[in-house]
């Protein structure tokens, strides 16, 4: 049985993708001892991590290589994860009280 | 048109619609699909995790940050160079299985798996050091408990996965070896590894880089 898609994989373009992805987790290690908040230090860091999933997801996984896939894959994830950001308030809630009531 | 003509016609319709509901999904075959929907599913499991994790960090007052040392984030650093590594070789081996070097690919396919018992053998190294320290499930010296118990839930989960990666990597390249798994198979398999190292990717920073001591 074969894949039905022919990964279009070369060894350069894998190894310029990993040295990307060590870069950028060392640039997380950088991050990690600015002098910054930890609010802002988890948006940069977030940041960072989201673009490394998206490199490993579209070269090491190949979805680059399949739009429709490609799709299934992002609605899916983005739908989950937007479903799991329901309870920030709460959790602002239980350490600052409710702002909102008197 | 004549009678003929709609036959052939009609024919040509049904072959297309019977093709059009045999073939597989975005033409990826039935159980590389089945990895994906794992995957998906597994990402969920994570962010579950991940986003738990964070709304209880958020939600506790004074939360610890035991990580000071140079020689826990040098640990860190190598687990994840380690981590990534491993994904290379994973490549290399589909690659070879797909241009049919099956020696080359069994070999990158065991290299792998090994990143894969040095990451495994790091990560326990780790957590003795922090197990020496004081810290289990329940309990640890730095403050609130919870900082330990999601500290091991989420990278024993994420160690469980690559536990369960090496293995399914010995048992897969052994089979394909010996011929009964092709190139496909040891792709799916590098899909499953390729996943472990992107989990990863979001554990470093939040587990143990937001709580480095300062």
């Amino acid at each position: 049985m074969t894949t039905g898609v022919a990964h279009k994989s070369s060894l350069g373009k894998d190894l310029i993708v990993y040295v990307c992805l060590l870069a950028l987790a060392a640039i997380q290690f950088v991050i990690a001892y600015q002098n910054i908040s930890t609010a802002q230090m988890f948006v940069r860091m977030l940041a960072v991590a989201l673009i490394e999933a998206g490199l490993a997801l579209l070269f090491f996984m190949h979805l680059s290589e399949n739009r429709g896939l490609r799709w299934f894959v992002l609605i899916f994830t983005v739908a989950v994860l937007l479903g799991l950001q329901y309870g920030w308030t709460d959790s602002f809630r239980l350490i600052d009280g409710v702002p909102w009531a008197k | 048109m004549s009678q003929a003509d709609f036959s052939i016609h009609a024919q040509v319709s049904r072959s297309e619609a019977t093709e059009a509901m045999t073939a597989p999904a975005f033409r990826v075959p039935a159980k590389k699909m089945a990895m994906w929907l794992f995957i998906i599913a597994d990402s969920a499991t994570f962010a579950g995790c991940l986003v738990a994790y964070g709304f209880i960090r958020n939600s506790t007052p004074d939360w610890p940050r035991p990580f000071h040392g140079a020689a826990e984030l040098t640990n860190v650093a190598l687990m994840t160079l380690i981590l990534l590594t491993s994904s290379l070789t994973m490549l290399l081996g589909v690659q070879t299985a797909q241009a049919g070097e099956k020696a080359k690919a069994f070999r990158w396919t065991l290299i792998t798996a090994l990143f894969g018992i040095l990451f495994a053998a790091l990560h326990l190294r780790e957590w003795m050091g922090m197990i020496g320290e004081g810290a289990t499930l329940f309990h640890n010296p730095w403050g609130t408990p919870l900082f330990s118990s999601l500290f091991f839930s989420i990278t024993g989960l994420h160690l469980l996965h690559v536990t369960g990666g090496v293995i399914a990597l010995f048992a897969v390249a052994l089979k394909y070896q010996r011929g009964r798994y092709q190139a496909d198979d040891l792709e799916i398999t590098g899909l499953y590894w390729h996943f472990v190292d992107l989990v990863w990717m979001f554990v470093v920073p939040f587990v143990y880089l937001l709580n480095l001591a300062r």
